[in-house]
């Protein structure tokens, strides 16, 4: 019963879902509202899993003491900062919670973003080698779209931006446009073989 | 060591000195390259542009603040231009982190056009559970967002009566950097429900999003810090994608730079070993 009553479950939810996408009406119209709201429901309590997960996990590093463990203790107090004042003076503007939003979270998350130029740059240098035909075109491509996509492009010659256009607009296109049937289709399958019980190593991992 | 060799393994602290000299010094020393409006921006100021006075606009924020350089100017010339044309905009966000910044920038556009909260525009806030969020909005937006971002019940603002659903919405525009994100709105809000969706994503998702474009399920697409510059361009209105061009030119420029002068390297040691 440990597995049979969670794919009856599974089941009865992925067909629901199913059949109101083809059949928008009653019953299945209001089961679809219905399951909407407890999937909302469901989702705010992984939520609070998660945040349990993270807060057991960093408490274990700290009574263990491995390699950086103090890391941890950063982690813990900004989250308990932020989860107190969050929940004392609430998220709106010109609280607490807005004002270390806006003083301590976005410049520290902007930052680590920024060092992704200069880690682009070095790579650029060190790794993006026309080794292989194929390499080779993906490097004159990626050169073509980078300084068409931007007013330099222009400036140097005017087509520069017609051609990164071209490329976005067609090679690109066409190219994304087979992921996304592949990835479509692949959910489609996956999707299939967990509804009907055939996939089950989301139930045990076995 | 051989000169060949030297150059093919520069210090890498060298080139991070000139990247770092590449984007500081445009943004200190403005060159102001002219900007040109490209088709999917050009359409996506049309499918704002198109709205009549007093139409109602869900604008969602799926993005934080490390992609804020590209998507904040969007989301702050997208406030601009609805509240300059008297249109109302409903704020909601798939993404935490996107409230605050979607509430700072109807907030600062607001204060520009005279526009007051509740009456021209609201913030509902984030819900957990992406792409169901957007069905479940769909389907019955009170129920899904009882509560403005604040907590307050949106029963108290002049500018949610008559939402009920989607069908309220005149045009629905996702700024994401990710998943959940446009993606989302296009499969759930254009294919399910036919309302019109545009867009606004970062540079590295803007390929993604040409098939949508080119199918009309996305009436427009700003696609990063150069869709937002442009956007700005069109709206006559100079922001920070506009001032950050100049950078991202310089850069891009080094960058290719890199590429092709460790590439000439690389294929002059590779004639020598030969």
């Amino acid at each position: 019963m440990k597995k049979e009553i969670p794919l009856l479950i599974t089941f009865i939810a992925g067909m629901v879902m199913i059949l109101q996408f083809f059949i928008p009406h009653r019953p299945f119209s209001d089961l679809q509202q219905l399951f909407n709201t407890w999937f909302l429901i469901i989702t705010v309590f992984a939520m609070i899993l998660g945040l349990g997960n993270l807060f057991k996990v960093h408490t274990k590093r700290l009574q263990r003491r491995p390699k950086g463990w103090w890391y941890s203790i950063v982690l813990l107090a900004g989250f308990a900062v932020m989860f107190t004042v969050g929940m004392v003076w609430g998220p709106a503007r010109g609280t607490p919670f807005d004002y270390l939003f806006w003083n301590v979270h976005i410049p520290m998350s902007s930052m680590m973003f920024a060092l992704l130029a200069f880690f682009v740059a070095s790579a650029s240098y060190r790794a993006f080698r026309a080794r292989t035909p194929e390499a080779t075109l993906l490097l004159v491509s990626a050169i073509l779209v980078m300084i068409g996509r931007v007013p330099l492009g222009n400036y140097i010659w005017d087509k520069l931006p017609l051609i990164g256009d071209w490329i976005m607009s067609y090679p690109n296109m066409a190219g994304q446009r087979a992921i996304m049937i592949g990835i479509a289709l692949g959910i489609v399958s996956t999707s299939l073989r967990i509804i009907l019980g055939i996939e089950r190593t989301y139930l045990s991992g076995k | 060591m051989s000169i060949l060799e030297r150059f093919e393994k520069v210090d890498r602290r060298i080139i991070f000195l000139l990247t770092l000299l590449a984007v500081v010094i445009p943004l200190l020393l403005p060159i102001g390259f002219k900007i040109k409006v490209s088709e999917p921006v050009q359409k996506f100021y049309e499918a704002v542009e198109a709205l009549p006075p007093g139409s109602k606009v869900l604008v969602s924020s799926e993005y934080d603040p490390s992609t804020m350089p590209e998507v904040y100017p969007m989301n702050q010339a997208l406030a601009r231009h609805c509240f300059k044309k008297d249109i109302k905009i409903i704020g909601m966000g798939l993404w935490p982190q996107g409230i605050p910044l979607n509430q700072a920038s109807m907030e600062q556009a607001a204060e520009e056009y005279g526009k007051e909260y509740g009456v021209d525009y609201v913030n509902l806030g984030y819900k957990a559970g992406g792409i169901v969020v957007i069905s479940a909005a769909a389907e019955n937006m009170p129920n899904t967002f009882p509560l403005d971002y604040a907590g307050r019940p949106i029963e108290e603002f002049e500018i949610m009566k008559g939402i009920r659903n989607f069908d309220n919405i005149d045009l629905i525009i996702s700024l994401s950097a990710g998943d959940p994100g446009v993606r989302h709105w296009v499969m759930i809000a254009q294919g399910r429900y036919g309302k019109k969706v545009a867009g606004g994503v970062t540079a590295v998702s803007a390929p993604a999003f040409y098939p949508y474009l080119d199918a009309g399920q996305l009436q427009g697409l700003l696609g990063g810090m150069k869709g937002a510059a442009e956007y700005e361009t069109i709206l006559g209105a100079s922001g920070t994608a506009s001032r950050g061009m100049d950078a991202q030119s310089i850069a891009h420029g080094l960058i290719i730079f890199f590429i092709l002068f460790a590439n000439f390297f690389y294929l002059l040691g590779k004639r020598k070993k030969r």
